[in-house]
């Protein structure tokens, strides 16, 4: 039976085993393939990739998808995304536009959707959410609704969405039930089939495989960058592999 | 050493020793990050402790007072259970203030960038006469702090239950059921603060609790043949099957594939805050299983090893309430020490030795006081070491 427990047991026990010559190997911030992968495909991804090599990408959210200070915006993950996926792609026109603004909840987020659409007309949204709801402790009923309102405009506008959850806070973790939150925006990705960019558990296998040490205190701008760019990296393999893009076909620019 | 100190007063030693087991499971499904807590049964299948809490909170409840009420009348064991649910909000409200006191503390401790968003789990102390007076009306309930505020209002509600299910238990459980109906069709709920509504609404959860004290009042005998039947046993069992390969499917991305979705649609979302019916189905199988493989006089109940549950479950109230502030305690010291599994493991552990050893105590305490003869008990099962509510 291989689960979670047993995935992140062995995440945190296989390195004390190995030693520290197969933990030199591995490459930094990986995302074991299971949180990664997910059989949803990204159809407005593939078409506008491989017929007008153009991809515009909207990501939705709230305060998780920026960082504060002048150096903040280009270190936050979308920025990153679009690095990774200009770096991936090199033959295409990757624009990604970041639409984040504090304290929204995901009801505040779905009367944006149709506005967005107009606006930037995207092939992608990434739609980051939940925090605040859970915070506010929000019906997660009326969570879900709203989460269902969101996605239906993105479809119904011509758009993939990719939802993404929470990030693995762990000094707050007692004092937020994220549970319930989490799960909703599970059973909506494979209500609508798209992937869910499942945050909360990658960000926990980095806490737990000791990659980033997530219980730390103090103004530390490295950690919350390192943290972003490995975010934003992991979000270009998803988009790439849902997208079923070949970024070897790519880069031979047919 | 001598025998263990399990006070037996005719009661069912299993009841004890599973919310002891649900207590520990508590305990350990609170403390975050805790891969230990991967053990507990609410990973294999769709129930998990606070399912077995209620139905045995509801059982011994109707065990201890039923008979109070039966020989002193409906006013003193009314006002026992109104007392007890007194005691239970005094407990409640002592959590909350170990809540705030860790709140304010990782307010002024913690300032990492990365979690911005996160840190708005502050703004309720900006508002702090609004936020603590609807705490104290039970309305704000921080995280993990659901299930007193569930407890206390079903013994409140409970001494007309009790009464009716001494004269007509079958009408006062078809009673309990048309209300968790009617609450499915009509969304009732009690409200929450700031927004939103009970975590566990009453109205759906009061059938668990029901029916563990319709159980305790003859209702388990006359079930009796039901659940002495092969067939019950092979159909709670095949159900407990589909729960866990159901539940695998959460865990492994790559299984959700092979759950059609007509399934998904029907069982989807399981819902915990008012009690679904296929939580509910699966306590009961769970207990179908339990029933049939631990007799009541299996005689592993009154050895050492059963001890430590045994005597947790018999002080639920003070443990649970540990519970809480142990793993309280137990995230601090992952904060400031390490979060690595090794910690994680010993947290776990010394937390249920200290749950233990408290139970302990308080069996001591319960004895000394009872043979020092100051007090006489005028009440004799209500507040005993064996016969807590």
């Amino acid at each position: 039976m291989k689960t979670p427990m047993a995935a992140r047991l062995a995440a945190v026990l296989l390195p004390l085993l190995s030693g520290p010559a197969l933990a030199e190997e591995r490459q930094p911030c990986e995302v074991p393939g299971y949180l990664l992968f997910a059989s949803n495909e990204l159809k407005h991804v593939a078409e506008a990739v491989a017929q007008h090599r153009r991809l515009t990408i909207a990501v939705v959210g709230t305060g998780s998808s920026m960082l504060a200070g002048p150096d903040g915006p280009p270190s936050a993950y979308p920025a990153r995304l679009e690095v990774a996926l200009r770096k991936r792609l090199p033959s295409v026109a990757v624009r990604v536009v970041p639409v984040v603004r504090r304290g929204m909840t995901a009801e505040n987020l779905a009367q944006g959707m149709a506005k967005l659409l107009v606006d930037e007309k995207p092939d992608l949204v990434i739609w980051q959410t939940g925090t605040l709801d859970a915070i506010r402790r929000i019906e997660p009923d009326d969570f879900r609704t709203a989460l269902e309102e969101g996605v239906e405009t993105l479809h119904g506008g011509g758009a993939d969405v990719i939802l993404m959850n929470m990030q693995y806070s762990p000094r707050t973790e007692t004092m937020v039930a994220l549970g319930p939150y989490a799960d909703t925006m599970r059973v909506v990705a494979q209500q609508y089939e798209i992937p869910l960019f499942d945050r909360l558990s990658i960000m926990r296998h980095w806490s737990d495989t000791g990659e980033f040490d997530l219980y730390a205190a103090g103004k530390d701008n490295v950690l919350a960058h390192r943290v972003h760019d490995c975010i934003g990296r992991a979000m270009a393999t998803m988009i790439i592999d849902a997208a079923h893009l070949r970024p070897s076909e790519l880069k031979a620019g047919q | 050493m001598h025998a263990p100190a399990v006070t037996t007063t005719g009661r069912d030693l299993r009841l004890d020793l599973f919310r002891g087991i649900a207590l520990w499971l508590i305990f350990l499904d609170h403390i975050p990050s805790n891969l230990v807590a991967w053990a507990t049964i609410r990973n294999y299948g769709f129930s998990d402790a606070t399912e077995i809490f209620v139905f045995v909170s509801g059982y011994t409840a109707a065990f201890v007072y039923g008979k109070e009420m039966r020989e002193r009348g409906f006013i003193v064991a009314g006002a026992h259970i109104l007392r007890r649910a007194w005691q239970i909000y005094v407990a409640h409200v002592f959590l909350f203030a170990i809540y705030l006191a860790e709140i304010s503390y990782v307010a002024t401790s913690f300032e990492n960038p990365l979690y911005a968003e996160e840190m708005n789990i502050l703004d309720f102390l900006k508002q702090p006469d609004v936020t603590i007076i609807q705490a104290l009306l039970l309305k704000f309930k921080p995280a993990n702090m659901d299930v007193l505020p569930l407890y206390i209002i079903l013994l409140l509600l409970f001494p007309p239950i009790l009464w009716l299910l001494q004269l007509r238990s079958t009408l006062a459980l078809g009673a309990s059921v048309l209300l968790y109906v009617l609450t499915w069709e009509f969304n009732w709920n009690m409200p929450s603060y700031p927004s939103g509504h009970w975590y566990f609404n009453p109205f759906a959860w009061q059938l668990l609790f029901v029916f563990g004290a319709w159980c305790a009042l003859g209702g388990a005998q006359r079930l009796s043949r039901v659940l002495q039947s092969p067939l019950t046993l092979s159909l709670a069992a095949a159900y407990l099957l589909f729960a866990f390969v159901i539940s695998l499917t959460w865990y492994l991305p790559g299984m959700s594939q092979h759950v059609p979705r007509w399934l998904e649609e029907v069982i989807y979302p399981i819902d915990k805050a008012n009690l679904d019916v296929l939580r509910f189905a699966h306590f009961l199988a769970l207990a179908v299983v339990t029933v049939r493989f631990v007799p009541r006089e299996w005689p592993l109940l009154k050895s050492w090893w059963a001890w430590p549950p045994i005597v947790c479950g018999q002080h639920s109230l003070e443990i649970f309430c540990l519970g809480v502030f142990l793993s309280f305690a137990a995230h601090f010291a992952m904060m400031e020490v390490s979060g690595a599994f090794w910690m994680q493991a010993l947290v776990s552990a010394l937390g249920i030795v200290v749950m233990v050893a408290v139970a302990g105590l308080l069996t001591w305490y319960k004895r000394a006081e009872r043979s020092s003869g100051s007090r006489p008990r005028k009440t004799p099962d209500a507040d005993l070491a064996g016969g807590e509510a």
